[in-house]
């Protein structure tokens, strides 16, 4: 692959003045990736995957464990090198420009990498020094990365002693420490509890209102919905499905789905033939059925009237994860 | 630039009330940085500069390596041992023992502390805490993360072993002015270890083998390459291993420094030999730390 010959040579210098990324107004992506392959060995990890990630938005790769999601960040991260196909960042050719690219990317990893040998001032000061910044501007920054983190009260902690969530917000205040032009964040919730994802949310939401393009990895449906303008749905190292969720959603699967909950398994098998013809698909899956339909009510009435009694019915919305199972045949979290 | 890429590169949420003049407190009275022109230069000393920060909040340990540990090793082996030696034997190869076993002592704890940087810390900034995994995200390159570990090896080599060779000078066991180059020598012996030791490390998946290497590998160099006898004492089968190991190498070029009597042609062979171990640790180890931090 060849870089974009009109594409101005990034210095490595981390805070140009002027960005040589591609921006809105001419309309080229900040990401391409045509074809873009991975193999690990005989392992397939991604396998020829077409996408591109426009300025300004938050765009999401949505899959289950295993689907190729974090194989493909680290190749956008150009810490992976690409087997085969094209792939774009911020203009570059990773495999020629890794450093120029990375020097411009902000980097939240699955795991949180920081440094426990360093406070969580340092933590931030040599992360910055990584990227040949001055101390003075690394201090000034650091002092608004700690308040964004909400954080300002543990400068001068340990790293260890922070609770996961404080921990993921300060991995997320160190990935912004070059004033990135594009953050990679790769599942930036995962274990984290209910109030805690609020909060880092509510963070990212921030960036996002600020113009920072973010990408982002997730197996959880919701987060996907919250904070995703664009997706994704991978599945074994493919892409299934493309959209905003709202597109993804109309496009896949019906308006609402009935849920109906047996009190026992055999009731459930015993129920499924009587439920044929009903909606626009039937989904059984483990601990209840589902039955897609435009009309939630009248589908529910239907179930009364064929004698087919749940132990509990529930009307919803159609979401992502439906999209999921519809595509694949397989729930997210399986 | 049009102006939502200006906003993404602003600073989010720009605190009112944080002190953003950069009013100094606790943790940046700290913010002590190497020169900016050096270190663009060099990105790799980046991650030497992070290392200096880790060792800067246990600055102290460095009275007890530097300075403590050769007052008691040459007390006890130079003067004490050594006492009884000079008694019974006269010299050692010419000359007393404390003279003698300085040098040696010198490039072994150089290569013991070298080992020590590069086994289980190692292995952190790999597997356990990925410190070297955050520094690959950044510009720098995986060769410039493993070329810049060794260079903090090098460096806290340097100083240990300087404070070495002073308080030798000062207990008399250091004869000739050559014996400055012996500060270099025994840094040089310690990286001989440390690039193929870090590559080594860097490749495990578990560290349950790092405390076998120093029991069959370091340690026994530490007792039998010239470092408190010369290798012409050891069984007849065991004298051609000793010449093979990197210690035996710095040890000479040590010895040869401290007491003034090492040929041009004798120190070369002794460098060319160390810096064939660092070339191909070197090499080992860009390679591993390639395949390691960016599969």
């Amino acid at each position: 692959m060849s870089a974009d010959p009109d594409a101005p040579a990034a210095p490595v210098d981390p805070d140009p003045a002027g960005s040589a990324a591609p921006g809105p107004a001419d309309g080229r992506p900040l990401i391409s990736a045509r074809g873009l392959t991975k193999h690990f060995g005989r392992y397939v990890a991604v396998d020829g995957v077409d996408f591109d990630v426009q300025h300004g938005e938050v765009f999401g790769f949505l899959g289950p464990n295993g689907a190729g999601k974090t194989t493909t960040m680290r190749m956008i991260a150009c810490v992976s090198p690409v087997t085969g196909g094209d792939l774009s960042v911020l203009g570059m050719d990773p495999g020629h420009d890794g450093p120029a690219i990375r020097a411009r990317l902000g980097v939240v990893p699955q795991e949180d990498n920081l440094d426990t040998e360093l406070t969580v001032w340092d933590n931030l000061l040599i992360y910055g020094r990584y990227f040949g910044l001055p101390v003075p501007v690394i201090r000034e920054r650091a002092n608004e990365l700690l308040h964004f983190a909400r954080l300002d009260d543990r400068r001068d902690s340990r790293v260890d002693p922070l609770s996961g969530g404080m921990k993921r917000r300060l991995v997320i205040a160190r990935s912004l420490i070059n004033r990135p032009d594009l953050v990679l964040l790769d599942e930036p919730t995962t274990g984290l509890d209910p109030q805690a994802r609020h909060l880092l949310w509510e963070r990212l939401y921030r960036l996002k209102r600020d113009g920072v393009t973010l990408v982002i990895t997730t197996h959880y449906m919701d987060e996907a919905e919250q904070l995703c303008d664009r997706l994704v749905i991978m599945d074994e190292g493919r892409i299934v499905a493309e959209g905003s969720p709202r597109q993804l959603i109309d496009r896949h699967s019906t308006r609402e789905v009935v849920e109906l909950r047996f009190a026992h398994p055999d009731q459930q098998d015993a129920a499924v033939p009587q439920l044929d013809g009903l909606g626009a698909r039937i989904e059984p899956v483990a601990d209840r059925v589902l039955v897609y339909t435009d009309t939630g009510d009248d589908t529910v009435a239907a179930v009364h009237t064929r004698g087919v009694h749940p132990e509990s019915v529930l009307v919803r919305r159609s979401s992502l994860e439906d999209v999921f199972l519809l595509l694949t045949g397989r729930s997210l979290d399986e | 630039m049009s102006e939502p890429a200006v906003s993404a590169r602003r600073p989010p949420e720009a605190p009112p009330d944080a002190p953003s003049d950069g009013g100094p407190t606790a943790g940046e009275a700290r913010g002590w940085a190497l020169p900016a022109r050096l270190v663009d230069a060099l990105p790799m000393l980046r991650v030497a500069e992070r290392e200096a920060r880790v060792f800067s909040t246990v600055l102290h340990t460095l009275v007890l390596t530097g300075v403590l540990m050769p007052l008691l090793f040459l007390g006890a082996m130079g003067i004490g041992l050594g006492g009884l030696v000079d008694e019974n034997q006269g010299t050692v190869d010419g000359v007393e023992y404390l003279v003698f076993v300085a040098p040696g002592i010198l490039a072994a704890t150089a290569f013991q502390g070298a080992a020590g940087e590069s086994l289980w810390r190692v292995m952190a900034g790999i597997k356990w805490v990925k410190s070297f995994h955050a520094a690959a995200a950044t510009p720098l390159s995986p060769g410039q993360v493993y070329a810049g570990y060794q260079t903090w090896i090098v460096a806290r080599t340097l100083v240990n072993s300087a404070l070495f060779v002073a308080v030798a000078a000062v207990l008399g066991a250091v004869p000739s002015a050559w014996g400055v180059l012996a500060v270099p020598a025994a840094a040089l012996g310690g990286l001989a270890l440390a690039a193929p030791l870090t590559a080594y490390s860097a490749g495990r998946d578990s560290d349950m083998s790092f405390t076998l290497v120093m029991r069959i590998a370091v340690v026994p160099m530490f007792l039998f390459s010239g470092t408190f006898f010369p290798i012409d004492q050891l069984p007849d089968g065991l004298e051609p291993l000793a010449r093979i190991t990197p210690l035996w190498h710095a040890v000479e070029l040590c010895r040869g420094a401290t007491t003034g009597s090492l040929s041009l042609a004798a120190a070369a062979a002794h460098t060319a030999f160390l810096l064939a171990c660092v070339a191909a640790g070197c090499w080992w180890g860009v390679v591993t730390f390639r395949r390691k931090l960016a599969p």
